[in-house]
């Protein structure tokens, strides 16, 4: 019974990192239309950025996060300008190319400019775990969850209740009638790309001082998001939150109780099974066509 | 005109390994001719249903290990304290199974896959990529994990009254591999000119048009996605006794995004694409690796690959024949090569 409740420990701290990725990645997806594969290499940007104002110029763990957010958002909104805007209105597996060229070029620089050893972060919080009871769980990993929190509800807030929200739910449902109705939708996309970019870059960033942190990292990151996007249903944000939950307990039982080598496995299993049985996501309601 | 230039390239490609006697360079183009086979395969599915498979590499790497299991033998416990004992067979027969084997797998992804389209085909495709080659890293008792499978024995091709010719040395290897993409090449020619074909295209270009007529979408395209995966299961069979040795590393989806890009660049669609994107971007690395570092090989790589979908997004081989039709007719028509017959015209 301890050992189950440690799992369900492991799972709150996984989930919602999880649960940053795929909202990103869900946003991208649902409003532009775009398969994101250079998500992940913003996953490993965010990680390596903590690493470099953290070890390299010694300043604050604290202020690295914020850091990592504002790269994240400046390095998406380049790709967006430079990459997808010139090929806006053509089909999704040139943009699918596009991105996988991107993602491929992106991840070679990292592994050039930084090499291929595992880098660490060292972190301000104390090596004891928290021990509450039959279960432990370190300080690090509490920070980490409780980070992620925050930044879920920001981005509730932000989609909900602001202006920019409003305008970007408008441009899901229908970019025509968004245009017409005065939504500027180049700036849309730019921005849901730009901020799906850096939910991303904070994922690894909270993400790569609890591992380590190397240039492939991303990849696995990746797929874990499309298995999380393709859970919650596409666009839909809470479904990503849940859906990135679900994946982490899936990840923690499977790996506790199957075989700890088919750990990752369960990401792609979960794809396939969803795709097959609810193609529409767990958390579908109606959905339009289109 | 078209039968000439066909000709001829296949004399010159018959003739290197008679004047080319760098070991490297050979090796190269064997390895190259092995990836344009699986990129023949995907351009079957790419180019003439349209349906973009990221989990290629799969019946490439499916091939490579049914070949290698068999001419190995394994030993393996199954549930029940049972065990399957499979002695080694020779490597012509792990050559057919593994045909077989990536076209039945190519069956089930394909009747699971059809009913899920667009981006969720490429996101499925690439977990079941993911998932076989995770099977192949954990299941260490049949595919010894990441230690590799070594010592997998060359190809012996039987001959009457000779006994055997065993394929070991590189010159053997690139003749196996040249006639074995020339059959490939073949077979997909026949298939898209025939009426299968002109259903395949139809369904790509006109789905509901095709149904109307009388095209059966599920099994036209699970045909399409049988002889696909049956042919990059050859490629990866060969790969197996060419390279000697595989590990789990065969499934990496890089190798799956080369053949994407062999295809998207050569131009989709087209039966000379594959082969000309093919030899520019299997040889490509070859040309890069005095004067860049392997890192930043990969970056000109993703450049490239961009490059090709702003500038070329048809590919070279329909850009070059657009430009010279229109040059002999002196028009400016700017009919899509792929257009000029469809399926739809003619009922089922």
């Amino acid at each position: 019974m301890s050992e189950f409740l440690q799992h369900l420990i492991n799972m709150l701290v996984l989930g919602g990192t999880y649960a940053l990725l795929g909202i990103g990645l869900t946003l991208i997806f649902g409003i532009m239309n775009v398969v994101n594969f250079t998500h992940g290499v913003l996953y490993t940007f965010g990680a390596y950025i903590m690493f470099i104002v953290v070890q390299q110029f010694g300043l604050n763990f604290f202020l690295a996060l914020p850091v990592a957010v504002l790269a994240g958002w400046l390095l998406g909104a380049a790709i967006e300008l430079t990459l997808l805007r010139p090929l806006r209105g053509s089909d999704i597996d040139t943009t699918m190319l596009v991105m996988i060229g991107a993602w491929i070029a992106m991840q070679s620089g990292t592994l050039w400019i930084w090499g291929g050893v595992a880098k660490s972060v060292a972190t301000p919080f104390p090596e004891a775990p928290l021990v509450l009871g039959p279960v432990s769980v370190s300080w690090l990993r509490l920070f980490v969850l409780a980070a992620a929190a925050m930044l879920i509800l920001v981005t509730y807030l932000l989609i909900n209740k602001t202006s920019l929200g409003r305008a970007m739910r408008a441009t899901f449902q229908d970019h025509d009638t968004a245009s017409l109705m005065g939504v500027n939708v180049d700036m849309i996309y730019t921005s849901t790309f730009a901020i799906g970019s850096s939910l991303a870059a904070a994922a690894g960033a909270l993400l790569g001082p609890v591992y380590v942190i190397f240039p492939q990292m991303g990849d696995l990151a990746a797929v874990k998001a499309f298995a999380i996007v393709i859970l919650g249903g596409l666009g839909n944000i809470t479904g990503a939150v849940i859906g990135g939950f679900i994946l982490a307990l899936a990840e923690e039982l499977g790996a506790g109780y199957v075989s700890s080598g088919y750990r990752d496995a369960m990401g792609f299993l979960i794809i396939i099974a969803v795709l097959i049985f609810r193609p529409t996501g767990l958390f579908a309601r109606a959905e339009r066509v289109g | 005109m078209k039968a000439i230039v066909t000709i001829l390239a296949v004399a010159a490609l018959a003739s290197v390994p008679l004047w080319l006697r760098d070991p490297y360079l050979l090796n190269a183009l064997i390895t190259t001719g092995i990836f344009v086979i699986g990129a023949m395969s995907l351009n079957l599915l790419l180019g003439f249903t349209g349906q973009l498979s990221l989990g290629h590499i799969a019946f490439f790497g499916i091939g490579a290990y049914v070949s290698a299991l068999t001419s190995l033998g394994f030993d393996i416990g199954l549930l029940g304290g049972f065990r399957l004992v499979h002695t080694p067979w020779p490597p012509i027969v792990g050559f057919v199974l593994a045909i077989l084997i990536a076209g039945l797998c190519g069956y089930f992804v394909g009747l699971l896959s059809f009913r899920v389209r667009g981006a969720y085909f490429v996101i499925v495709t690439i977990s079941f990529a993911e998932v076989v080659r995770l099977v192949a890293l954990n299941w260490v008792e049949l595919t010894q994990g990441p230690l590799a499978l070594t010592n997998i024995p060359s190809v012996a091709l039987p001959l009457p009254g000779f006994g055997e010719l065993t394929l070991r040395t590189k010159f053997h290897n690139y003749y196996l591999v040249l006639v074995v993409a020339l059959i490939a090449y073949l077979l997909i020619a026949r298939l898209v000119h025939s009426h299968f074909g002109r259903s395949m295209r139809g369904l790509m270009e006109n789905e509901t048009l095709a149904v109307s007529v009388g095209i059966d979408v599920t099994r036209t395209l699970t045909i399409a996605a049988v002889i696909s995966a049956a042919i990059a299961g050859a490629a990866g069979s060969l790969y197996a006794h060419y390279i000697r040795i595989i590990d789990p590393e065969v499934f990496a989806f890089i190798n799956t995004v080369t053949m994407v890009i062999m295809v998207i660049s050569g131009g989709k669609g087209s039966l000379a694409g594959p082969v000309v994107g093919g030899l520019i971007f299997g040889l490509l690395p070859v040309a890069l690796r005095p004067v860049m570092a392997p890192e930043a090989q990969w970056i000109a790589y993703g450049g490239v690959l961009i490059a090709i979908l702003f500038v070329l997004p048809r590919g070279i081989v329909p850009s070059l024949a657009q430009r010279l039709t229109r040059r002999r007719s002196g028009t400016t028509a700017l009919a899509p090569v792929a257009l000029s017959e469809t399926g739809a015209k003619e009922p089922a």
